[in-house]
């Protein structure tokens, strides 16, 4: 089930020649199966370009992503949506307004062709700790928090096994995010999923990830385990600098 | 939606939404007044044997240019027609025609405009230039060109017409698919692996629908002009159809001594036309997400 995910010189450049632009120099990282790798940086530093380029919403990039060994970009498109699934950031933009839950839920099931729809979507809803009832409802009558964890059971609906969560927590009360937290953790726990998480909050990498990579400017200064927050191990500078103003404003409250 | 399962005391959703539209009509009296004009309409057309009190082909010579009264609520024509009858008649040819070009101008333009919108590119170069050509034509040169060729009558009338007014609801429904194609529930609905036939029709063309509506409604009244400036030129319906711009053609001749040969038909066609522009300003109102969104 757990899929290790590698990325080798993944890069975007527009034009070509002395003008061209390298939007995304090069970014190299692996992470092991059932990993939850944190990507961490400032705003524009290519954190949520990476997993657009490993989901393949953006295409347009060279170098080389394989998850458990094999290219992303050969693989074919219905067994890419079987192993990898996007949680997106904003979740009052990631659900469709005019669609009920049970749409949302129930496409993926059409398009796959997947038997059992009913008993599937149950579970998918039942799994992030929303009640039955909830199918039936539209996005403008859930919370934030109800719509976020309706935007994880659509992920989970096609049993895919890495999960790319682009701030998942970011848009919502810190009440709320404590509980979308715990139920990835959750859900890492029962089914061995890989993640991989765009953040700027450090002590969401702090409580959810193994390793993490610090960005600036499109590439990686450093990776990082956990255990180099607390004592801010990090050797480059700007990691360094990163992670002490986030001690700071930690001790600070 | 075919899955859901019925709930035995709730309207289903379209149901209940189109009851919460037609009471936010109600609520503001010009849309109500189209509404209330439009309702008449549908009811004339449908009960037309009923209403009528003659036959509206029946010619008696006896009793042309009758004034209004007499047993001939509207008076008669030069041919001694019963106007009211004919005005009662009339209402299934204006609604033939604002159905039949709603169906073939609205799919037209949502798909053309939708597909455009979503897909970009030289699809887009393509298409918005094929609409480009369609649209710097005037509408009713258009389809006096497209009536000449193909002949007068009232199947080539709602022909012309049809073709003459899809691409400004192509070109609205594209900007409209233009603002949808980046959200992030299309990127979800891509990594789930739908086509993009699929998120065209499940994802994008709700979202355009409302606004789409509304601009036909809008149409509509530029839809009976034409075609009554059609029937006028004697390039639309052909006599003796009982169409209202070829009542008010005919009754030209005898105006200044007849005032009711134009005017019934005259008073219809605006307020026909008058509904549906006040009907669309108030779908505007009432099809607006923000307004949907505190239901």
């Amino acid at each position: 089930m757990s899929v290790s995910v590698e990325t080798r010189d993944v890069s975007i450049t527009f034009g070509a020649g002395p003008a061209a632009v390298r939007v995304l120099p090069s970014v190299s990282f692996s992470v092991a199966p059932g990993e939850c790798f944190g990507l961490v940086g400032e705003s524009g530093s290519g954190k949520s370009t990476v997993l657009r380029c490993i989901s393949m919403l953006t295409d347009i990039w060279t170098g080389d992503i394989l998850i458990n060994g094999k290219s992303v970009r050969e693989m074919p498109l219905i067994e890419r949506c079987r192993t990898l699934q996007m949680v997106f950031q904003d979740p009052y933009g990631s659900l469709h307004p005019r669609q009920s839950v049970r749409t949302v839920l129930n496409e993926p099931l059409v398009i796959h062709r997947l038997g059992d729809r009913e008993e599937r979507m149950r579970k998918a809803i039942t799994d992030v700790g929303l009640p039955v009832s909830f199918l039936d409802r539209f996005p403008h009558q859930l919370s934030g928090g109800q719509r976020q964890r309706v935007a994880i059971a659509r992920a989970l609906i096609l049993e895919p096994s890495l999960l790319l969560l682009d701030e998942p927590t970011s848009a919502l009360d810190v009440s709320v995010q404590a509980e979308i937290l715990n139920l990835l953790q959750r859900l890492r726990e029962e089914r061995g999923f890989t993640y991989i998480m765009v953040t700027h909050d450090l002590a969401v990498v702090d409580h959810m990830c193994d390793r993490f990579a610090v960005m600036l400017h499109g590439e990686i200064t450093e990776v990082l385990p956990r255990e180099a927050i607390p004592v801010n191990g990090a050797t480059h500078p700007y990691a360094r600098e990163l992670i002490g103003a986030s001690l700071e404003y930690e001790s600070a409250h | 939606m075919s899955t859901r399962t019925a709930s035995t005391f709730r309207l289903p959703a379209p149901l209940l939404a189109l009851k919460n539209i037609v009471l936010f009509l109600l609520k503001s009296p010009t849309s109500a007044f189209g509404l209330a004009v439009l309702t008449l309409l549908i009811l004339v057309a449908a009960f037309a044997p009923l209403i009528a009190t003659h036959d509206p082909y029946a010619q008696d010579l006896a009793l042309t240019l009758q004034a209004p009264g007499n047993g001939h609520l509207f008076g008669t024509d030069e041919l001694g027609r019963d106007i009211f009858s004919r005005l009662v008649w009339g209402a299934r040819i204006t609604l033939t025609i604002i159905f039949l070009v709603s169906i073939v101008v609205g799919p037209i333009g949502l798909i053309i405009g939708t597909t455009a919108g979503y897909l970009g590119g030289k699809v887009d170069t393509v298409m918005m230039r094929i609409t480009d050509i369609f649209l710097s034509f005037p509408g009713l040169i258009l389809s006096l060109a497209f009536v000449a060729a193909l002949g007068p009558s009232l199947n080539n009338a709602i022909i012309a017409i049809a073709l003459t007014s899809w691409p400004p609801i192509a070109r609205l429904a594209r900007a409209e698919a233009m603002t949808f194609r980046k959200a992030d529930y299309i990127s979800a609905a891509r990594l789930q692996g739908a086509s993009p036939a699929r998120i065209i029709v499940k994802s994008i063309m709700p979202m355009c629908l409302p606004s789409v509506l509304i601009r036909l409604t809008l149409n509509m009244a530029t839809v009976i002009l034409t075609a009554a400036g059609l029937g006028f030129l004697g390039l639309g319906a052909q006599p003796p159809l009982p169409e209202w711009g070829a009542m008010i053609a005919t009754g030209r001749r005898y105006m200044l001594d007849s005032w009711w040969l134009v005017t019934f038909p005259g008073i219809s066609i605006l307020s026909v036309s008058l509904a549906f522009n006040l009907l669309g300003d108030g779908l505007r109102d009432a099809l607006d997400p923000k307004q949907m969104n505190r239901r």
